[in-house]
């Protein structure tokens, strides 16, 4: 793995050269390019200098013709010259187009409460540190309110039914989403809705009422039933698994005839199950094609907390995951996920999730926080439903967070790809808004490696 | 080109100024909760 970049009067032009799945692959970070290389042109591009006449290094010379090497050399000239290499960066002016971006999103917390005992969970078995609570149909209706009122311009807007596990509180649900629905012709709004659940009171009603209304379902499961019931236990600590996967099975097979088709099964592994790969592979045996397991986020003190020394074998998972998902019929790893040619414009790029501008989240109580991740955090929370978002020196932080206002970002090969990550598990793990989770990010630019490395081998198989 | 075969040529530079309409879905609303995947969203408009 290699990171070469050139600073000049504050312009960063960088390439990342890496081998990966049996291909040499070459991203130019500023422009977006992929190419994929013979060993002849990735190893010139190691002494390859912009402005300069390229000087063959002895080693070269002992691999390659004095001919050859022009060759190659020709062919970086004719990409630098074109855009595609070493490309220029020229994005901090649009960072200004995110700061006052109207609210496009709400997670709604419609109960602090849940049905399910896992061991890893950041909201503390549902309460997010406060107390039980359920979201009244009043106080959702007055977050509905607050998401057109403050959504000036935009007409898709998203809500997420959240907790703890929703449908707890599943008549809110009903009454909240029959309440938006209500405003879409007067307000010329579109109302996107997807609910996150555990399972566990899934029925028939439920389903129905989920693939007629819900945009997007994202169902909990870990993977294979160790797993998943190592961690995730009944409050009589028994098998969640046994209890859920008939209906997931049920859910997903009904709304491939459904209006909407968005469905997902979002597990999480841990330090104690860092052979993943098996769990997503578990969850296409189920008959479920559209998988997404992220690494836990916890405290170092955590037993099952991912470590610095878990990383090589988190990075081995991932490539044999890569290896292997081809060879699984429609098998979609939401991480490994990549869009080269219609992906997100620059700007989203450059600004991430947005969470305290674009995106909030809104408690029980009807307290307004950056996103579902600061819930509970004091000081982070931004105001209330009643008085809208009087915090407003927190928003204006949040809203100047970018991959230029972040220090470890600026110089990292993968900051078109994450935005500057999550600002919640930059406070968690470093302390500030503007840190880094170091760990995080060595995760995420594997995953960005290996996804580009399928659509290069895609591409090489045509 | 006999030794670089371009896989994506897209210019980001290009999505600079006609992009931010924001149409496109919050990335943590979609099916991660945690870890931010921003390049993985697709463009809506």
């Amino acid at each position: 793995m290699y990171t070469d970049a050139w600073k000049n009067e504050g312009i960063c032009k960088m390439i990342h050269k890496y081998r990966l799945g049996g291909y040499n692959i070459v991203m130019d970070v500023n422009s977006g390019a992929i190419h994929c290389v013979d060993d002849l042109a990735f190893d010139t591009l190691d002494g390859y200098t912009l402005g300069e006449a390229f000087s063959p290094p002895a080693e070269l010379l002992e691999r390659y013709t004095a001919a050859e090497i022009e060759e190659a050399v020709g062919e970086i000239g004719q990409l630098v010259r074109e855009g595609l290499l070493f490309s220029d960066e020229d994005y901090e002016w649009a960072t200004a187009a995110k700061g006052g971006a109207p609210l496009k999103a709400i997670c709604l917390h419609v109960a602090h409460d849940c049905n399910l005992r896992c061991g890893y969970c950041f909201a503390g078995e549902g309460e997010y540190k406060g107390a039980r609570a359920l979201m009244s149909a009043e106080t959702a209706r007055r977050a509905i309110d607050f998401l057109v009122e403050n959504s000036r311009g935009r007409r898709e807007l998203e809500v997420d039914f959240f907790g703890g596990e929703p449908l707890l509180n599943f008549d809110t649900v009903k009454q909240t989403v029959a309440y938006a629905r209500s405003l879409e012709e007067p307000y010329d709004k579109n109302f996107r809705f997807t609910i996150t659940t555990n399972g566990m009171m899934l029925n028939d009603e439920i389903e129905t009422y989920i693939n007629e209304e819900m945009y997007n379902v994202v169902l909990s499961l870990d993977g294979r039933k160790s797993v998943n019931d190592g961690m995730r236990k009944t409050l009589g600590g028994g098998s969640s698994y046994d209890a859920v996967v008939p209906k997931f099975q049920k859910l997903v097979k009904s709304r491939a005839e459904s209006k909407y088709r968005s469905v997902y099964l979002r597990g999480t592994f841990t330090h104690d199950n860092l052979d993943f790969a098996r769990d997503v592979i578990h969850m296409c045996d189920l008959g479920f094609r559209n998988v997404s397991v992220e690494p836990v986020v916890a405290e170092a003190s955590e037993s099952f907390a991912i470590r610095e020394e878990d990383l090589p074998r988190i990075f081995d998972e991932y490539e044999a995951l890569a290896g292997q998902l081809p060879e699984r019929d429609g098998l979609n790893f939401f991480h490994f996920n990549i869009d080269l040619s219609g992906g997100p414009c620059v700007i989203k790029r450059l600004t991430g999730c947005g969470a305290g501008t674009e995106y909030l989240a809104v408690t029980p109580e009807g307290h307004i926080y950056p996103c579902h991740q600061f819930v509970g955090r004091e000081p982070y929370m931004l105001g209330n439903l009643d008085e809208g978002v009087a915090n407003t020196q927190l928003r204006d932080r949040l809203g100047a967070l970018n991959v230029y206002t972040k220090p470890d970002c600026v110089d990292c090969w993968a900051k078109f790809h994450c935005g500057g990550g999550c600002a919640a598990n930059s406070l968690t793990f470093g302390g500030d808004l503007r840190a880094a989770y170091k760990i995080g990010c060595d995760m995420h630019r594997k995953r960005v490696e290996c996804a580009i490395m399928m659509k290069v081998a895609e591409e090489a198989a045509q | 080109m006999k030794h670089i075969k371009t896989i994506s040529a897209k210019l980001l530079k290009t999505t600079a100024n006609s992009g931010g309409c924001g149409k496109c879905q919050a990335s943590c609303q979609s099916a991660c909760k945690t870890s931010v995947t921003v390049a993985n969203q697709s463009c809506e408009k």
